[in-house]
């Protein structure tokens, strides 16, 4: 690997053509992709909520599905950006070219990059909003502390996209991603406190968990969405901020490898 | 003749393999310049060099007085690429594509609005404009390539392989478009490995093999200086047999491939009369062309 593909990144606002791009494509779609953004959080959440909702009065000092609730938020963001940054990235990247296409312009692959990160926290936002949305029309929440679980959502997007791009980088074709949703995104869902409180857990997996960065989005959503305010906010807020500047540039120096050969 | 782009001595290697061995290009204003050579001949990593898209590991580049990789930025504002692969946006309608590759280049909505009509009319696509792109022909995709290539008013265009699988037709419009450019004023590298594109478009060429140029002149000079005037080719069952008895007597040169004897001669006359006495022998006779000049250099055997 050349010492180049190591230097930090240099940002420009040339990525806001290529969000313009993916914005675009995604507007051709967009009834679709809200409708999927919906649906499936809203399955577990009613499905879960009122199924073991009926059998568990209480968890967390709340009711199950308002325990749920704060969970199904940050799963669900995790998930679009994940989604967004592995499969539509690698289809960009690999099968249509498109990175190619742009890079022959003055846009440079650090643009390509960073805009891939925000276009995917973006899908994010879009999709942490859906939820939101249908927690309040059913109740679950009413406190106005529960809007900060919107800027929260374009965060865990940020995070879960500079991760997910780490593997897009690294992907010889789709069947990886596999890998990626088996051994990392399923089991960051049952440890990090989705649907269970992390306590739960054996002592060793709490460890685990505590180093995982959706048990800190969590940590942050589910008092927001009760009315309080969340214990070692900024702690959280810096590990998801960690996790992303990680992503962000062990992907960069990744594609700048695999784009040079 | 100003000149526009300046690469000098030019490395690279991947692996410890040199793809590019000490490549050096002048363009002056106006011309078409064309690289041929086989496949894996360093055509395309030297595109990608020019471009700025990897850093050369030895040489000097500049392009329009800007150092490149340096400035490749700058560079490559006013570079048009047209890429071996199709590269379209497949969800985008034919115009879209233009507006948001426009927009990469910092252009305003509006000024790329106003240069569409134009574009579209280049490529004879006007009809197309709403139509999205997998319901294009290859030949209108290669076309549309060749208009969104041209959205930033390049000084520069660099085309590699632009009519690789496209049909006759299509080809002919590419090459009457590609006249008009250089007509403009616009200075035109294309990579390619039709030898009557070259020969055809080309003011100047460079044949590469295995990374180095290993001849660089215009085509009609390359001909003469690099092959005999005339090419007798002699087909048949026993042609090896008659080539080893023969054919030295009285061409300068000559190659046997497959069935075929390639005869290489000043003068064609005595050849005929003796192939005309020959039995089971049939033959053709031709000036030479830049495929001779192609294949003497770079040799008939394959590159995989």
């Amino acid at each position: 690997m050349a010492s180049h593909h190591f230097s930090p990144p240099r940002l420009s606002l040339r990525f806001i053509p290529i969000w313009r791009r993916h914005f675009l494509v995604w507007r051709k779609v967009a009834a679709t992709s809200i409708i999927g953004h919906i649906a499936d959080p809203m399955i577990y959440l009613l499905g879960l909520g009122y199924g073991l909702g009926s059998l568990l009065p209480q968890m967390g000092g709340t009711s199950y599905m308002v325990f749920l609730a704060a969970g199904t938020v940050c799963y669900s963001t995790m998930n679009s950006a994940s989604f967004e940054a592995l499969y539509s990235g690698f289809a960009r990247m690999h099968e249509q070219r498109t990175w190619e296409a742009i890079m022959n312009t003055p846009v440079t692959l650090d643009d390509i990059v960073l805009s891939e990160i925000l276009w995917a926290a973006s899908k994010s936002l879009l999709s942490g909003m859906a939820v939101l949305g249908v927690i309040w029309l059913l109740g679950l929440s009413g406190s106005p502390l529960s809007l900060w679980l919107i800027p929260l959502s374009l965060l865990i997007g940020l995070c879960f996209a500079a991760l997910g791009l780490v593997m897009t980088a690294l992907a010889p074709s789709y069947d990886f991603f596999m890998y990626y949703f088996t051994l990392v995104i399923t089991p960051m869902m049952l440890l990090c406190g989705v649907f269970f409180p992390v306590a739960q857990l054996p002592p060793l997996w709490q460890n685990v968990a505590s180093a995982l960065p959706l048990t800190h989005a969590v940590d942050i959503a589910r008092p927001l969405m009760s009315g309080a305010l969340p214990p070692d906010m900024l702690l959280h807020v810096a590990v998801l901020l960690g996790y992303t500047l990680f992503g962000f540039y062990v992907s960069l120096v990744l594609f700048r490898r695999r784009l040079s050969q | 003749m100003s000149i526009v782009l300046s690469a000098q001595n030019l490395h690279k290697s991947y692996a410890g393999q040199k793809v590019v061995d000490g490549v050096s290009i002048t363009l002056n204003k106006g011309e078409c310049y064309g690289l041929l050579g086989p496949n894996g001949a360093g055509k395309t990593t030297t595109l990608r060099l020019l471009l700025g898209l990897i850093e050369p590991e030895d040489g000097h580049l500049s392009i329009l007085n800007l150092a490149v990789p340096r400035h490749a930025r700058e560079a490559r504002l006013r570079i048009g690429v047209v890429p071996q692969m199709d590269n379209l946006d497949p969800d985008f309608t034919v115009a879209e594509n233009l507006l948001v590759y426009g927009r990469y280049f910092g252009m305003p909505d509006g000024e790329i609005e106003a240069r569409i009509p134009a574009l579209l009319e280049f490529a004879n696509l006007a009809h197309k404009r709403d139509v999205k792109i997998p319901t294009l022909s290859g030949g209108m995709k290669r076309r549309l390539t060749l208009a969104r290539a041209l959205v930033n008013d390049p000084d520069i265009i660099f085309l590699d392989e632009p009519t690789t699988g496209l049909d006759p037709q299509a080809r002919h419009l590419i090459w009457q478009r590609l006249r008009e450019l250089t007509q403009q004023g616009k200075t035109l590298l294309l990579t390619t490995h039709f030898m009557d594109e070259a020969e055809r478009l080309c003011h100047r060429l460079a044949i590469l093999d295995q990374g180095r140029m290993v001849a660089e002149d215009t085509p009609r000079k390359l001909i003469a200086q690099h092959i005999e005037p005339m090419v007798v080719e002699v087909f048949g069952e026993q042609v090896e047999a008659w080539a080893q008895g023969h054919a030295a007597h009285y061409a300068h040169r000559f190659e046997v491939s497959g069935e075929t004897a390639f005869c290489y001669v000043e003068d064609t006359q005595p050849l005929l009369a003796h192939l005309k006495e020959q039995g089971g022998l049939r033959y053709l006779y031709r000036p030479a062309n830049l495929e001779d000049v192609f294949l003497k250099l770079t040799g008939r055997e394959m590159r995989e």
